[in-house]
């Protein structure tokens, strides 16, 4: 099994006409991921590397199943893009495009809470599970994808979707495969966080053991270090944290837009400690990961 | 991006929040003749974007214009944690009978703006939250709904405060709330907002930020306050160096190639992309290196903007060599960053074989990469070479 997406998951990706739009279409394609349209205002009746393109979403969703939305149109639309995949019934949401503000997308995120849909991102490249689908960019081109990732029982969530990539890549030179992989956004707020992405983990019985990304700013490692500490949790979890050196710094902006070290509790020396604390494994180095993954795994006889 | 204490109370005041009577002065002369405009006794506080004024001596008192004078003289001439002040805001004293806290900001676990209230006004929010947390109120609202003001009264109402304090405070904690909202805010703050001897309300101090993100929907409100695009309002004001890399990037919209952090050390950083950047600093610091730059490149930039890019760094007095490293890459091309590095590094004079102490971007049209790099004859590292090893490797070729 895997979360969020399987091999029969249908989607769509909103401003497929783009140019990097036009290169996810071919990578998705290639990798065996059921594309079934795109949308572009104004662009209907045009085709991307066979995929139909059509002006609105309903003209899609009127005629088969959309499991899924990537949105990837620039920041000033991205909103109502949103606004129309949840309204004509996409369930899960995934936004690609950066630099969307924040009362932006927290009204995306409202607007989905109330019509029972999930969003992944904003600023992020999507979700793989390895050998069934990928739905958004994560991976790159389909052979590139395939040699990075590789079906397994290790669930990745990670902030940034370069380094998605980067871990899922050394965990598969390790011998552990992934079982989903989620590139869950570098925004100050994210559709879903890793405390709620967690139960879908826990729910599914091939994911044996978490790996995580983290980086400074926001709360999403605290309320992991809370959920796991007052809920338990069944799945081994190692944590890799970066942007250390951004402690010394405090009110500097590096990388992603919440990437910044505002109070005490936003320095990495305060979250490896918490995470830590709450029994979560915290990697020095990214290859550190498999080690430390493996030898949790066999701590709970996995 | 931080405003200064007078720009967040024009925001204020734009939404109906009183703020005391005043102006803002450049010279002492400026500051005098405002105080003579206000009359009465005066408050004079240094505008710097940084906490700590009134410890540093950056707010004074005065009762006359004379007075005044000699007051921003001073505070014009005292630097702030490193910062010089922007001007000096020259306001009536009032007489405060009790001192509130007004906020409102994101919490970025419930995904919705939050407003926080206390009757403990004057300290630090996070403090009174800690030590006293039946004085401090909280309520979530809705970016949808317009605005519902019975949750504001329902908020300040839960610490007790009833009568006239009660309307006065849910109409300001409403107007706060509808400032936030308005001009894409990520926090407005007053503090203290304070209740005066003759029962009316004023914001005494304020502090408002807004997220890059915000800033071109907010153009119209940013010309009004004269903040212009190249006021970045970090930290620190930017280096020469660092506005030429945001015209590198700006230079074509293709992926990104620049936002450039200065430092003084010899290794030059062509290192990407959001996440790869902050984990291999981390690296090269720990391995002892001196990285004379942070930088991101990702979303596959242009050969252009790659060589420009690698152009500034190398132009930067005292980098001895650059190291180029990203994590395994997905839409960024490796051929493409390695042809703009290679093209930075002949145009700037130099050998690439001795210049790029390595070379460590796996991923896409790696194949093609590696062949342009061999060719070239630089060091280059595959998937099999972890990023921090990579970073060892590029720190013991440079002096430590």
């Amino acid at each position: 099994m895997s979360i969020l997406v399987d091999a029969d998951t249908t989607f769509i990706i909103q401003g497929i006409t783009g140019r990097e739009a036009v290169n996810m279409a071919r990578e998705c394609l290639d990798y065996g991921s059921k594309l079934v349209g795109g949308v572009t205002p104004g662009r209907g009746g045009r085709d991307v590397h066979g995929v139909p393109v059509f002006d609105t979403v309903k003209e899609i969703t009127s005629k088969q199943r959309v499991d899924a939305s990537v949105i990837s149109v620039p920041p000033a639309f991205v909103r109502d893009a949103a606004f129309e995949a949840v309204e004509n019934g996409v369930k899960l949401i995934i936004i690609v495009t950066e630099r969307i503000p924040r009362l932006e997308v927290a009204q995306i995120i409202e607007y989905a809470r109330r019509h029972g849909a999930r969003l992944i991102g904003p600023n992020c490249l999507g979700v793989i599970s390895p050998g069934k689908t990928r739905v958004g960019g994560v991976g790159g081109a389909a052979a590139a994808t395939r040699r990075a990732y590789q079906p397994g029982p290790i669930g990745v969530m990670s902030r940034s979707g370069g380094m998605t990539t980067e871990i899922s890549n050394a965990l598969t030179a390790a011998g552990l495969g992934q079982s989903t992989a989620v590139s869950i956004g570098g925004d100050a707020i994210i559709g879903s966080t890793y405390a709620e992405l967690m139960p879908l983990f826990e729910a599914d019985p091939d994911t044996k053991a978490i790996a995580i990304y983290s980086e400074p700013g926001g709360p999403m490692d605290a309320e992991l270090a809370r959920y796991v500490k007052e809920r338990g949790t069944r799945l081994p979890i190692v944590a890799f944290m970066a942007g250390r050196f951004m402690d010394e710094m405090p009110g500097m902006r590096f990388g992603h837009a919440g990437t910044i070290v505002e109070g005490r509790a936003d320095t990495t020396a305060e979250k490896i400690a918490r995470l830590r604390d709450a029994g979560i494994s915290v990697a020095e180095e990214i290859s550190e990961i498999p080690g430390l993954v493996k030898q949790r795994l066999a701590e709970v006889g996995a | 991006m931080r405003f200064y204490e007078f720009e967040a109370k024009a925001l204020l005041a734009k939404s109906g929040i009183p703020t005391s009577r005043g102006g803002t002065a450049t010279t002492a002369d400026d500051a005098a003749r405002i105080a003579g405009e206000v009359g009465g006794d005066l408050v004079l506080k240094s505008q710097v974007l940084s906490g700590g004024r009134m410890k540093a001596g950056g707010v004074k008192f005065a009762s006359t214009p004379e007075e005044a004078r000699a007051a921003a003289a001073h505070i014009l001439a005292l630097e702030i944690n490193g910062q010089a002040p922007r001007c000096v805001l020259v306001e009536s004293k009032q007489p405060v009978a009790q001192e509130y806290y007004a906020g409102v900001t994101f919490d970025a676990l419930a995904k919705l703006p939050v407003a926080i209230f206390s009757d403990m006004g004057g300290i630090d929010i996070e403090e009174v939250a800690e030590k006293h947390p039946q004085h401090v109120a909280r309520v979530h609202f809705s970016t949808f709904q317009p605005l519902q003001e019975f949750r504001m009264k329902e908020l300040v109402a839960s610490l007790g405060i009833s009568g006239n304090e009660l309307t006065a405070l849910t109409r300001i904690m409403t107007q706060l709330a509808q400032t936030f909202l308005r001009y894409g805010l990520t926090l407005a703050e007053i503090n203290p907002l304070a209740r005066l001897e003759d029962g009316k309300f004023i914001a005494l101090d304020a502090h408002c930020d807004m997220e890059e993100e915000a800033r071109d929907q907010q153009a119209a409100v940013l010309a009004e306050l004269g903040i212009g695009r190249e006021e970045t309002r970090q930290a620190r004001p930017p280096t020469p160096f660092e506005i030429k890399g945001a015209e590198v990037d700006a230079s074509d919209h293709r992926g990104v190639a620049g936002r450039v952090v200065e430092f003084d050390g010899n290794l030059g950083c062509v290192i990407g992309a959001g996440g790869g950047s902050l984990t291999i600093f981390d690296a090269l610091r720990k391995h002892g290196g001196r990285p004379a730059n942070y930088c991101e490149i990702g979303g596959n930039p242009s050969v252009k903007k790659a060589c420009e890019l690698t152009k500034l760094i190398l132009s930067k007095p005292g980098v001895e060599k650059i190291c180029v490293i990203m994590n395994v890459v997905s839409n960024t091309r490796v051929d493409i960053v390695a042809r703009g590095v290679i093209k930075g590094v002949i145009e700037s004079g130099y050998d690439p074989a001795e210049k790029i102490a390595i070379f460590r971007i796996p991923g896409s049209w790696e194949d093609e990469g590696f062949k342009i790099l061999e060719k070239y004859g630089v060091e280059y590292a595959d998937r099999t070479v972890p990023m921090s090893e990579a970073a060892r490797r590029a720190v013991q070729k440079v002096a430590r």
